[in-house]
Protein backbone atom coordinates (compact mmCIF):
# COMPACT_ATOMS: atom_id res chain seq x y z
CA UNK A 1 0.00 0.00 0.00
CA UNK A 2 1.07 3.28 -1.01
CA UNK A 3 1.72 6.05 1.93
CA UNK A 4 -0.32 9.43 0.44
CA UNK A 5 -0.14 12.22 3.43
CA UNK A 6 -2.48 14.30 3.47
CA UNK A 7 -1.92 18.09 2.50
CA UNK A 8 -3.67 21.03 4.39
CA UNK A 9 -6.18 21.58 2.31
CA UNK A 10 -7.36 17.75 2.21
CA UNK A 11 -7.16 18.35 6.04
CA UNK A 12 -9.63 21.41 5.87
CA UNK A 13 -12.09 19.91 3.30
CA UNK A 14 -12.94 16.95 5.47
CA UNK A 15 -13.52 19.17 8.78
CA UNK A 16 -15.35 21.97 6.78
CA UNK A 17 -17.93 18.12 5.52
CA UNK A 18 -18.00 17.30 8.59
CA UNK A 19 -18.68 20.73 10.75
CA UNK A 20 -15.35 20.81 12.79
CA UNK A 21 -12.85 23.84 13.10
CA UNK A 22 -9.82 21.75 14.25
CA UNK A 23 -8.81 17.73 14.63
CA UNK A 24 -8.75 18.81 18.35
CA UNK A 25 -12.70 19.35 17.85
CA UNK A 26 -12.77 15.34 17.16
CA UNK A 27 -11.39 14.83 20.60
CA UNK A 28 -13.37 17.21 22.85
CA UNK A 29 -14.77 14.07 24.24
CA UNK A 30 -11.88 12.81 25.98
CA UNK A 31 -10.73 14.53 29.21
CA UNK A 32 -7.79 16.60 29.11
CA UNK A 33 -5.87 14.82 31.25
CA UNK A 34 -6.06 11.48 29.37
CA UNK A 35 -4.46 13.59 26.48
CA UNK A 36 -0.79 13.95 25.15
CA UNK A 37 -0.17 18.14 25.29
CA UNK A 38 2.44 18.28 22.51
CA UNK A 39 5.06 16.30 21.64
CA UNK A 40 6.71 13.12 23.16
CA UNK A 41 9.74 14.15 24.84
CA UNK A 42 13.04 12.89 22.79
CA UNK A 43 11.15 11.70 19.70
CA UNK A 44 12.26 13.25 16.66
CA UNK A 45 9.28 14.67 14.07
CA UNK A 46 10.97 12.85 11.35
CA UNK A 47 14.16 11.17 10.56
CA UNK A 48 15.81 9.41 7.58
CA UNK A 49 15.39 6.09 7.15
CA UNK A 50 19.19 5.22 7.18
CA UNK A 51 19.21 7.09 10.32
CA UNK A 52 15.89 5.08 12.05
CA UNK A 53 17.87 1.56 11.10
CA UNK A 54 21.23 2.48 12.92
CA UNK A 55 19.11 3.71 15.40
CA UNK A 56 16.97 0.78 15.88
CA UNK A 57 20.25 -1.51 15.16
CA UNK A 58 22.14 0.22 18.28
CA UNK A 59 18.58 -0.20 20.53
CA UNK A 60 18.25 -4.29 19.15
CA UNK A 61 22.52 -4.99 20.56
CA UNK A 62 21.52 -4.14 24.17
CA UNK A 63 19.47 -7.50 24.33
CA UNK A 64 20.68 -10.93 24.69
CA UNK A 65 18.50 -12.80 22.32
CA UNK A 66 17.22 -15.90 23.11
CA UNK A 67 19.19 -17.59 20.11
CA UNK A 68 22.76 -16.23 21.20
CA UNK A 69 23.52 -17.55 25.04
CA UNK A 70 22.61 -20.81 26.63
CA UNK A 71 18.72 -19.98 27.32
CA UNK A 72 16.93 -21.75 30.22
CA UNK A 73 13.42 -19.39 30.50
CA UNK A 74 10.36 -20.73 30.70
CA UNK A 75 7.90 -19.58 33.13
CA UNK A 76 5.13 -19.74 30.24
CA UNK A 77 6.72 -19.00 26.94
CA UNK A 78 9.32 -21.53 25.92
CA UNK A 79 12.11 -21.75 22.68
CA UNK A 80 11.74 -24.50 21.17
CA UNK A 81 13.05 -25.29 17.90
CA UNK A 82 10.22 -24.91 15.01
CA UNK A 83 11.05 -25.95 11.52
CA UNK A 84 11.55 -23.19 8.87
CA UNK A 85 9.22 -24.79 6.65
CA UNK A 86 5.96 -23.37 9.36
CA UNK A 87 7.42 -20.16 8.60
CA UNK A 88 7.47 -20.64 4.98
CA UNK A 89 4.13 -22.39 4.83
CA UNK A 90 2.22 -19.56 7.05
CA UNK A 91 3.23 -16.59 5.13
CA UNK A 92 1.67 -18.10 1.35
CA UNK A 93 -0.27 -15.52 0.52
CA UNK A 94 -3.59 -17.86 0.99
CA UNK A 95 -2.65 -18.12 4.56
CA UNK A 96 -1.60 -14.92 5.91
CA UNK A 97 -3.98 -12.19 4.17
CA UNK A 98 -7.16 -14.01 5.21
CA UNK A 99 -9.43 -11.87 7.13
CA UNK A 100 -11.24 -13.50 10.21
CA UNK A 101 -13.40 -16.12 7.85
CA UNK A 102 -16.78 -14.95 8.36
CA UNK A 103 -17.77 -15.48 4.97
CA UNK A 104 -16.92 -18.98 5.47
CA UNK A 105 -17.51 -19.84 1.39
CA UNK A 106 -14.64 -18.27 0.06
CA UNK A 107 -11.89 -19.22 2.82
CA UNK A 108 -12.37 -23.06 2.47
CA UNK A 109 -8.72 -23.53 2.80
CA UNK A 110 -8.26 -21.80 5.93
CA UNK A 111 -11.64 -23.18 7.71
CA UNK A 112 -10.01 -26.49 6.94
CA UNK A 113 -6.67 -25.20 8.49
CA UNK A 114 -9.23 -24.17 11.91
CA UNK A 115 -10.86 -27.91 11.62
CA UNK A 116 -7.44 -29.59 11.36
CA UNK A 117 -6.00 -27.51 14.37
CA UNK A 118 -9.18 -27.93 16.13
CA UNK A 119 -8.75 -31.88 15.96
CA UNK A 120 -5.60 -31.78 17.51
CA UNK A 121 -6.18 -29.52 20.18
CA UNK A 122 -8.94 -31.35 21.18
CA UNK A 123 -6.77 -34.54 21.23
CA UNK A 124 -3.79 -33.15 22.65
CA UNK A 125 -5.26 -32.02 25.96
CA UNK A 126 -7.54 -35.13 25.64
CA UNK A 127 -11.31 -33.22 25.80
CA UNK A 128 -14.19 -33.83 23.19
CA UNK A 129 -13.94 -30.62 21.67
CA UNK A 130 -12.01 -27.48 20.86
CA UNK A 131 -12.32 -23.95 19.62
CA UNK A 132 -10.41 -22.23 17.10
CA UNK A 133 -9.09 -20.63 18.98
CA UNK A 134 -8.16 -17.64 21.86
CA UNK A 135 -5.76 -14.92 22.00
CA UNK A 136 -3.21 -16.53 24.72
CA UNK A 137 -3.20 -18.86 27.18
CA UNK A 138 -3.88 -16.22 30.49
CA UNK A 139 -7.27 -14.92 28.46
CA UNK A 140 -8.08 -18.58 27.48
CA UNK A 141 -7.94 -19.53 31.28
CA UNK A 142 -10.18 -16.48 32.25
CA UNK A 143 -12.93 -17.42 29.40
CA UNK A 144 -12.83 -20.76 31.29
CA UNK A 145 -13.62 -19.06 34.61
CA UNK A 146 -16.45 -17.28 32.81
CA UNK A 147 -17.50 -20.58 31.44
CA UNK A 148 -17.72 -22.47 34.92
CA UNK A 149 -19.68 -19.52 36.00
CA UNK A 150 -22.24 -19.82 33.03
CA UNK A 151 -22.74 -23.37 33.70
CA UNK A 152 -22.87 -24.21 37.22
CA UNK A 153 -24.59 -20.32 38.02
CA UNK A 154 -21.86 -20.05 41.06
CA UNK A 155 -19.35 -17.56 41.28
CA UNK A 156 -16.54 -18.26 43.04
CA UNK A 157 -12.97 -19.71 41.49
CA UNK A 158 -10.62 -21.17 43.14
CA UNK A 159 -7.28 -20.72 41.50
CA UNK A 160 -4.19 -22.99 42.64
CA UNK A 161 -1.04 -21.17 44.21
CA UNK A 162 1.00 -23.04 41.21
CA UNK A 163 -1.05 -21.22 38.42
CA UNK A 164 0.95 -18.74 36.50
CA UNK A 165 0.76 -15.19 38.23
CA UNK A 166 0.08 -13.48 34.68
CA UNK A 167 -2.96 -15.38 34.06
CA UNK A 168 -3.68 -15.03 38.20
CA UNK A 169 -3.19 -11.39 37.11
CA UNK A 170 -5.51 -11.38 33.91
CA UNK A 171 -8.67 -13.14 35.87
CA UNK A 172 -8.29 -10.47 38.58
CA UNK A 173 -8.70 -7.72 36.49
CA UNK A 174 -11.60 -9.25 34.53
CA UNK A 175 -13.21 -9.86 37.63
CA UNK A 176 -13.23 -6.85 38.94
CA UNK A 177 -16.01 -6.05 36.14
CA UNK A 178 -17.98 -9.58 36.35
CA UNK A 179 -18.17 -9.92 40.09
CA UNK A 180 -16.61 -13.16 40.19
CA UNK A 181 -15.29 -13.55 43.51
CA UNK A 182 -11.33 -15.33 43.11
CA UNK A 183 -9.70 -17.88 45.59
CA UNK A 184 -5.78 -17.63 45.57
CA UNK A 185 -2.63 -17.90 47.29
CA UNK A 186 0.95 -17.44 46.32
CA UNK A 187 3.02 -20.78 46.34
CA UNK A 188 5.23 -21.76 48.76
CA UNK A 189 8.27 -23.94 48.15
CA UNK A 190 6.77 -27.04 48.50
CA UNK A 191 7.61 -30.32 46.91
CA UNK A 192 4.14 -31.27 46.27
CA UNK A 193 1.40 -29.48 44.17
CA UNK A 194 -1.44 -27.79 46.45
CA UNK A 195 -3.93 -30.67 45.34
CA UNK A 196 -5.06 -31.20 48.77
CA UNK A 197 -5.77 -27.63 49.72
CA UNK A 198 -7.54 -27.09 46.83
CA UNK A 199 -10.12 -29.94 47.59
CA UNK A 200 -10.13 -28.67 51.01
CA UNK A 201 -11.32 -25.71 50.05
CA UNK A 202 -14.35 -26.72 47.58
CA UNK A 203 -17.86 -25.71 48.60
CA UNK A 204 -21.48 -25.30 47.41
CA UNK A 205 -20.17 -21.64 45.90
CA UNK A 206 -17.05 -23.07 44.11
CA UNK A 207 -18.00 -22.90 40.31
CA UNK A 208 -14.50 -24.19 39.30
CA UNK A 209 -11.30 -25.12 40.12
CA UNK A 210 -8.16 -23.79 37.98
CA UNK A 211 -5.26 -25.75 37.81
CA UNK A 212 -1.86 -25.67 35.76
CA UNK A 213 -0.39 -28.87 35.03
CA UNK A 214 2.92 -28.63 35.18
CA UNK A 215 2.39 -26.48 37.41
CA UNK A 216 4.43 -22.52 37.47
CA UNK A 217 7.46 -24.41 39.58
CA UNK A 218 6.81 -27.75 37.15
CA UNK A 219 5.76 -29.67 39.64
CA UNK A 220 3.17 -32.34 38.23
CA UNK A 221 0.40 -33.61 39.83
CA UNK A 222 -2.70 -36.26 39.54
CA UNK A 223 -5.68 -34.37 38.84
CA UNK A 224 -8.00 -37.20 38.89
CA UNK A 225 -8.59 -36.64 42.69
CA UNK A 226 -9.36 -33.10 42.49
CA UNK A 227 -11.81 -33.23 38.93
CA UNK A 228 -13.48 -36.02 41.93
CA UNK A 229 -14.07 -33.42 44.04
CA UNK A 230 -14.89 -30.53 41.95
CA UNK A 231 -17.64 -33.29 40.42
CA UNK A 232 -18.65 -34.04 43.90
CA UNK A 233 -19.43 -30.67 44.62
CA UNK A 234 -21.28 -29.63 41.43
CA UNK A 235 -17.88 -27.76 40.47
CA UNK A 236 -15.94 -28.19 37.39
CA UNK A 237 -12.05 -28.63 37.00
CA UNK A 238 -10.37 -26.11 34.62
CA UNK A 239 -7.12 -27.10 33.89
CA UNK A 240 -4.30 -25.27 31.90
CA UNK A 241 -1.17 -26.68 30.43
CA UNK A 242 1.37 -23.51 29.32
CA UNK A 243 3.64 -25.79 27.98
CA UNK A 244 1.76 -28.58 25.52
CA UNK A 245 4.62 -30.36 25.03
CA UNK A 246 4.50 -32.08 28.03
CA UNK A 247 1.42 -33.97 27.15
CA UNK A 248 3.25 -35.39 24.78
CA UNK A 249 4.52 -37.32 27.83
CA UNK A 250 2.08 -36.77 30.27
CA UNK A 251 -1.53 -37.95 30.84
CA UNK A 252 -3.80 -34.97 29.26
CA UNK A 253 -5.82 -33.59 31.90
CA UNK A 254 -9.10 -34.40 29.96
CA UNK A 255 -7.89 -37.87 30.64
CA UNK A 256 -8.27 -37.44 34.33
CA UNK A 257 -11.12 -35.55 34.29
CA UNK A 258 -11.17 -31.56 33.68
CA UNK A 259 -14.30 -30.52 32.30
CA UNK A 260 -12.40 -27.54 30.58
CA UNK A 261 -8.91 -27.32 29.66
CA UNK A 262 -6.97 -24.67 28.47
CA UNK A 263 -3.88 -23.77 27.23
CA UNK A 264 -0.77 -21.62 25.87
CA UNK A 265 0.06 -23.04 22.51
CA UNK A 266 3.04 -21.11 21.76
CA UNK A 267 5.62 -23.87 22.39
CA UNK A 268 4.25 -25.27 19.05
CA UNK A 269 4.70 -23.64 15.81
CA UNK A 270 5.05 -19.96 17.70
CA UNK A 271 8.37 -18.53 18.40
CA UNK A 272 9.13 -16.53 21.80
CA UNK A 273 8.25 -12.93 19.66
CA UNK A 274 9.08 -11.08 22.54
CA UNK A 275 5.82 -12.17 24.38
CA UNK A 276 3.11 -12.14 21.51
CA UNK A 277 1.27 -12.73 19.22
CA UNK A 278 0.78 -16.17 21.37
CA UNK A 279 -2.35 -18.67 20.94
CA UNK A 280 -4.44 -19.90 23.48
CA UNK A 281 -6.16 -23.49 23.33
CA UNK A 282 -9.25 -24.10 24.78
CA UNK A 283 -11.23 -27.28 24.67
CA UNK A 284 -13.97 -28.88 26.71
CA UNK A 285 -16.01 -32.09 27.06
CA UNK A 286 -18.76 -32.14 24.45
CA UNK A 287 -21.36 -31.00 27.00
CA UNK A 288 -20.53 -27.95 27.96
CA UNK A 289 -19.86 -26.79 24.28
CA UNK A 290 -22.78 -24.55 23.91
CA UNK A 291 -21.15 -22.53 26.91
CA UNK A 292 -18.03 -22.12 25.14
CA UNK A 293 -16.64 -18.55 23.94
CA UNK A 294 -15.07 -18.53 20.48
CA UNK A 295 -16.34 -20.20 17.30
CA UNK A 296 -15.66 -23.53 16.19
CA UNK A 297 -15.16 -24.82 12.52
CA UNK A 298 -17.69 -27.83 11.84
CA UNK A 299 -17.12 -30.35 8.48
CA UNK A 300 -20.01 -30.78 6.59
CA UNK A 301 -21.86 -31.35 3.23
CA UNK A 302 -22.77 -28.76 0.97
CA UNK A 303 -26.01 -29.57 -1.22
CA UNK A 304 -24.36 -31.76 -4.10
CA UNK A 305 -22.90 -33.76 -1.17
CA UNK A 306 -19.48 -32.52 -1.66
CA UNK A 307 -17.35 -32.13 1.88
CA UNK A 308 -16.86 -28.08 3.09
CA UNK A 309 -16.02 -26.43 5.85
CA UNK A 310 -18.24 -23.92 8.13
CA UNK A 311 -18.38 -21.62 11.14
CA UNK A 312 -20.41 -23.12 13.76
CA UNK A 313 -21.72 -21.74 17.08
CA UNK A 314 -20.60 -18.13 16.39
CA UNK A 315 -24.19 -17.27 16.68
CA UNK A 316 -23.35 -16.12 20.23
CA UNK A 317 -20.45 -13.94 19.36
CA UNK A 318 -20.16 -10.30 19.99
CA UNK A 319 -20.90 -9.40 16.06
CA UNK A 320 -24.09 -11.29 16.06
CA UNK A 321 -25.49 -11.53 19.87
CA UNK A 322 -23.92 -8.10 20.84
CA UNK A 323 -23.64 -7.14 24.79
CA UNK A 324 -25.43 -10.73 25.77
CA UNK A 325 -22.38 -12.37 23.92
CA UNK A 326 -21.14 -15.36 25.62
CA UNK A 327 -17.77 -13.49 25.68
CA UNK A 328 -16.12 -10.53 24.27
CA UNK A 329 -13.70 -12.16 21.90
CA UNK A 330 -14.57 -11.78 18.93
CA UNK A 331 -11.49 -12.60 16.68
CA UNK A 332 -8.57 -15.29 17.11
CA UNK A 333 -5.33 -16.35 16.45
CA UNK A 334 -5.70 -17.50 13.45
CA UNK A 335 -1.80 -17.18 11.59
CA UNK A 336 -0.36 -18.75 15.11
CA UNK A 337 -3.12 -21.57 15.06
CA UNK A 338 -2.04 -22.32 10.97
CA UNK A 339 1.70 -22.36 12.42
CA UNK A 340 0.77 -24.14 15.62
CA UNK A 341 -0.99 -26.98 13.69
CA UNK A 342 1.78 -26.87 10.72
CA UNK A 343 4.40 -27.72 13.32
CA UNK A 344 1.96 -30.64 15.07
CA UNK A 345 1.26 -31.95 11.50
CA UNK A 346 4.98 -32.23 10.74
CA UNK A 347 5.86 -34.02 14.22
CA UNK A 348 3.00 -36.23 13.93
CA UNK A 349 2.26 -37.97 17.02
CA UNK A 350 5.21 -40.31 17.00
CA UNK A 351 7.01 -37.01 16.49
CA UNK A 352 5.58 -35.31 19.41
CA UNK A 353 6.37 -38.29 21.83
CA UNK A 354 9.81 -37.57 20.45
CA UNK A 355 10.40 -34.57 21.02
CA UNK A 356 8.65 -34.99 24.12
CA UNK A 357 11.36 -37.72 25.63
CA UNK A 358 14.20 -35.50 24.46
CA UNK A 359 12.70 -32.40 26.35
CA UNK A 360 12.33 -34.76 29.86
CA UNK A 361 16.01 -36.40 29.43
CA UNK A 362 17.63 -33.00 28.94
CA UNK A 363 15.49 -31.55 31.46
CA UNK A 364 16.75 -34.42 34.01
CA UNK A 365 20.40 -33.91 32.89
CA UNK A 366 20.41 -30.62 33.33
CA UNK A 367 18.48 -30.62 36.95
CA UNK A 368 21.34 -33.89 38.11
CA UNK A 369 24.22 -31.01 37.24
CA UNK A 370 22.78 -28.08 38.62
CA UNK A 371 21.52 -29.58 42.24
CA UNK A 372 25.31 -30.25 42.35
CA UNK A 373 26.06 -26.74 42.24
CA UNK A 374 26.94 -25.90 46.12
CA UNK A 375 24.18 -23.17 47.44
CA UNK A 376 21.66 -25.37 45.36
CA UNK A 377 18.55 -27.53 46.05
CA UNK A 378 16.22 -28.83 43.73
CA UNK A 379 12.65 -28.79 44.77
CA UNK A 380 11.31 -31.20 42.64
CA UNK A 381 10.52 -34.85 43.00
CA UNK A 382 9.12 -35.05 39.24
CA UNK A 383 9.09 -32.37 36.60
CA UNK A 384 8.62 -32.35 32.65
CA UNK A 385 10.87 -30.20 31.27
CA UNK A 386 10.99 -27.49 33.75
CA UNK A 387 11.91 -27.63 37.75
CA UNK A 388 12.31 -25.09 40.41
CA UNK A 389 15.91 -24.55 41.91
CA UNK A 390 16.06 -23.22 45.60
CA UNK A 391 19.32 -20.83 45.50
CA UNK A 392 21.14 -19.94 48.89
CA UNK A 393 20.51 -16.17 47.52
CA UNK A 394 18.01 -14.10 46.03
CA UNK A 395 17.69 -15.33 42.57
CA UNK A 396 16.69 -11.88 40.93
CA UNK A 397 20.03 -10.48 41.42
CA UNK A 398 21.66 -14.39 40.64
CA UNK A 399 19.78 -13.94 37.04
CA UNK A 400 20.70 -10.59 36.72
CA UNK A 401 24.48 -11.79 37.36
CA UNK A 402 23.96 -14.60 35.07
CA UNK A 403 23.16 -12.38 32.18
CA UNK A 404 26.25 -10.42 32.69
CA UNK A 405 28.09 -13.55 32.61
CA UNK A 406 26.51 -14.50 29.23
CA UNK A 407 24.11 -17.40 30.73
CA UNK A 408 20.14 -16.56 30.49
CA UNK A 409 19.80 -18.97 33.54
CA UNK A 410 15.43 -19.10 34.34
CA UNK A 411 13.06 -16.94 35.94
CA UNK A 412 13.44 -16.18 39.27
CA UNK A 413 10.12 -16.39 41.59
CA UNK A 414 10.84 -13.19 42.75
CA UNK A 415 10.06 -11.80 39.26
CA UNK A 416 7.11 -13.70 39.14
CA UNK A 417 5.60 -13.22 42.56
CA UNK A 418 7.00 -9.66 43.65
CA UNK A 419 4.63 -9.76 46.75
CA UNK A 420 6.02 -13.08 48.40
CA UNK A 421 9.29 -12.29 49.43
CA UNK A 422 9.22 -15.41 51.31
CA UNK A 423 10.41 -17.57 47.77
CA UNK A 424 12.53 -15.08 46.38
CA UNK A 425 15.38 -17.65 46.67
CA UNK A 426 13.54 -19.85 43.98
CA UNK A 427 14.46 -19.89 40.41
CA UNK A 428 12.16 -21.61 37.52
CA UNK A 429 14.93 -23.68 34.92
CA UNK A 430 13.52 -24.49 31.81
CA UNK A 431 14.98 -27.20 29.37
CA UNK A 432 14.11 -27.70 25.91
CA UNK A 433 15.42 -29.21 22.71
CA UNK A 434 17.53 -26.33 21.77
CA UNK A 435 19.53 -26.87 25.10
CA UNK A 436 22.75 -28.36 24.48
CA UNK A 437 25.37 -30.46 27.10
CA UNK A 438 27.93 -27.56 26.58
CA UNK A 439 24.73 -24.76 27.47
CA UNK A 440 23.87 -27.14 30.82
CA UNK A 441 27.85 -27.02 31.59
CA UNK A 442 27.69 -23.41 30.87
CA UNK A 443 24.93 -22.37 33.50
CA UNK A 444 26.32 -25.17 36.20
CA UNK A 445 30.11 -23.21 35.85
CA UNK A 446 28.47 -19.63 35.83
CA UNK A 447 26.30 -20.90 39.03
CA UNK A 448 28.70 -22.04 40.89
CA UNK A 449 30.64 -18.70 40.18
CA UNK A 450 27.79 -16.67 41.44
CA UNK A 451 26.92 -18.63 44.62
CA UNK A 452 30.80 -19.38 45.63
CA UNK B 1 -58.48 -22.20 27.76
CA UNK B 2 -57.29 -18.84 25.94
CA UNK B 3 -54.75 -18.14 23.79
CA UNK B 4 -52.54 -14.97 23.92
CA UNK B 5 -49.84 -13.65 21.98
CA UNK B 6 -46.94 -11.15 22.40
CA UNK B 7 -45.49 -8.34 20.23
CA UNK B 8 -42.11 -10.58 20.54
CA UNK B 9 -43.81 -12.87 19.21
CA UNK B 10 -44.64 -15.40 22.20
CA UNK B 11 -47.39 -17.03 22.51
CA UNK B 12 -49.23 -18.00 25.94
CA UNK B 13 -51.83 -20.40 27.06
CA UNK B 14 -53.48 -20.17 30.40
CA UNK B 15 -55.61 -22.83 31.73
CA UNK B 16 -56.55 -22.11 35.96
CA UNK B 17 -53.30 -20.75 37.18
CA UNK B 18 -50.77 -22.04 34.92
CA UNK B 19 -49.43 -20.63 31.80
CA UNK B 20 -47.91 -22.60 28.84
CA UNK B 21 -45.23 -20.33 26.48
CA UNK B 22 -43.79 -20.79 23.31
CA UNK B 23 -42.60 -18.87 20.67
CA UNK B 24 -45.09 -18.29 17.27
CA UNK B 25 -45.16 -20.14 14.07
CA UNK B 26 -44.38 -16.69 12.42
CA UNK B 27 -41.25 -16.56 15.00
CA UNK B 28 -39.80 -20.14 13.95
CA UNK B 29 -40.08 -19.29 10.18
CA UNK B 30 -38.19 -16.15 10.74
CA UNK B 31 -35.25 -17.59 12.60
CA UNK B 32 -35.02 -20.63 10.39
CA UNK B 33 -34.00 -24.02 11.25
CA UNK B 34 -33.67 -24.66 15.34
CA UNK B 35 -30.48 -25.77 16.59
CA UNK B 36 -30.75 -25.33 20.20
CA UNK B 37 -33.03 -24.13 22.87
CA UNK B 38 -31.45 -22.87 26.26
CA UNK B 39 -34.55 -23.22 28.80
CA UNK B 40 -34.88 -22.16 32.26
CA UNK B 41 -34.65 -23.83 35.65
CA UNK B 42 -37.44 -25.33 37.12
CA UNK B 43 -38.31 -22.64 40.31
CA UNK B 44 -37.12 -19.78 38.60
CA UNK B 45 -39.21 -16.45 39.35
CA UNK B 46 -39.91 -14.07 36.25
CA UNK B 47 -41.05 -10.68 36.18
CA UNK B 48 -42.73 -9.62 33.11
CA UNK B 49 -40.28 -9.18 30.44
CA UNK B 50 -37.30 -11.12 31.59
CA UNK B 51 -34.90 -13.28 29.72
CA UNK B 52 -36.32 -16.57 30.12
CA UNK B 53 -34.76 -18.85 27.48
CA UNK B 54 -32.68 -18.64 24.59
CA UNK B 55 -33.56 -20.42 20.79
CA UNK B 56 -30.49 -20.66 18.44
CA UNK B 57 -30.97 -21.23 14.53
CA UNK B 58 -28.22 -21.40 12.55
CA UNK B 59 -28.45 -17.83 11.87
CA UNK B 60 -28.81 -16.27 15.48
CA UNK B 61 -29.38 -16.93 18.94
CA UNK B 62 -32.38 -14.90 20.22
CA UNK B 63 -33.87 -14.00 23.75
CA UNK B 64 -37.43 -15.68 24.77
CA UNK B 65 -39.04 -13.06 27.10
CA UNK B 66 -41.46 -13.94 29.69
CA UNK B 67 -44.71 -12.61 28.76
CA UNK B 68 -46.23 -12.62 32.01
CA UNK B 69 -44.57 -12.41 36.03
CA UNK B 70 -44.87 -16.38 37.34
CA UNK B 71 -42.46 -18.92 38.55
CA UNK B 72 -41.48 -22.24 36.08
CA UNK B 73 -43.36 -25.41 37.39
CA UNK B 74 -42.16 -27.09 34.24
CA UNK B 75 -39.94 -27.14 30.73
CA UNK B 76 -40.62 -28.80 27.95
CA UNK B 77 -37.35 -31.02 28.05
CA UNK B 78 -38.49 -32.96 24.45
CA UNK B 79 -36.37 -30.10 22.96
CA UNK B 80 -33.14 -30.85 24.81
CA UNK B 81 -32.89 -33.77 21.95
CA UNK B 82 -35.05 -32.92 19.02
CA UNK B 83 -35.31 -28.36 19.31
CA UNK B 84 -36.65 -29.04 15.75
CA UNK B 85 -39.88 -29.39 17.33
CA UNK B 86 -39.83 -25.94 17.29
CA UNK B 87 -40.06 -25.69 13.52
CA UNK B 88 -42.22 -28.87 12.86
CA UNK B 89 -44.69 -27.95 15.50
CA UNK B 90 -44.20 -23.98 17.47
CA UNK B 91 -47.79 -23.45 18.89
CA UNK B 92 -48.32 -27.04 20.47
CA UNK B 93 -45.61 -29.42 21.26
CA UNK B 94 -42.62 -27.49 20.91
CA UNK B 95 -43.70 -25.43 23.75
CA UNK B 96 -41.30 -24.34 25.90
CA UNK B 97 -42.08 -23.69 29.63
CA UNK B 98 -44.96 -23.48 32.20
CA UNK B 99 -45.13 -20.44 34.85
CA UNK B 100 -47.25 -20.48 37.38
CA UNK B 101 -49.62 -17.12 36.90
CA UNK B 102 -48.63 -14.42 39.80
CA UNK B 103 -50.79 -12.06 38.81
CA UNK B 104 -53.41 -12.49 35.91
CA UNK B 105 -54.37 -8.70 34.88
CA UNK B 106 -50.75 -8.56 33.54
CA UNK B 107 -52.29 -10.85 30.83
CA UNK B 108 -54.63 -7.72 29.78
CA UNK B 109 -51.97 -5.68 27.49
CA UNK B 110 -51.70 -8.79 25.59
CA UNK B 111 -53.04 -9.83 21.78
CA UNK B 112 -55.89 -12.42 20.59
CA UNK B 113 -55.18 -14.58 18.06
CA UNK B 114 -56.79 -11.93 15.51
CA UNK B 115 -55.24 -8.90 16.62
CA UNK B 116 -51.67 -10.97 16.27
CA UNK B 117 -52.44 -12.53 13.05
CA UNK B 118 -52.72 -8.32 12.29
CA UNK B 119 -49.89 -7.69 13.98
CA UNK B 120 -47.73 -9.93 11.66
CA UNK B 121 -49.46 -8.81 8.63
CA UNK B 122 -48.26 -5.41 9.47
CA UNK B 123 -45.05 -6.40 9.22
Amino acid sequence: MRYLPLTDTDRQDMLTVIGASSVDDLFVDVPAEARLPGKIAGLPDHASELAVERHMAALARKNLSAGEAPFFLGAGAYRHHVPASVDHLIQRGEFLTAYTPYQPEIAQGTLQVLFEFQTQVARLLGCDVANASMYDGSTACWEAIGMARRITKRGKAILSSGLHPHYVSVANTMAKFTGDALVHQAPTLDAAPDIDALIAGIDKDTSCVVVQYPDILGRIADLTPLADAAHAAGALLVAVVTEPVALGACRTPGHMGADIVVGEGQSIGVGLQFGGPYLGLFACKQKYVRQMPGRLCGETVDAAGKRGFVLTLSTREQHIRREKATSNICTNSGLCALAFSIHMTLLGEKGLRELAALNHALAVQAADRLARVPGVTLLNDSFFNEFTLILSKDAREVVRNLADKGVLGGVSLGRLFPDAPEIGNGLVVAVTETVTAEDIEAFAKALEEELA
Amino acid sequence: MSRYFTDEHEWIDVEGEIATVGITDYAQEQLGDIVFVELPAEGTAFEKGDDAAVVESVKAASDVYAPISGEVVETNSALEDEPALVNSDAEEDGWFFKLRVIDASELEGLMNEAAYKKFVASL
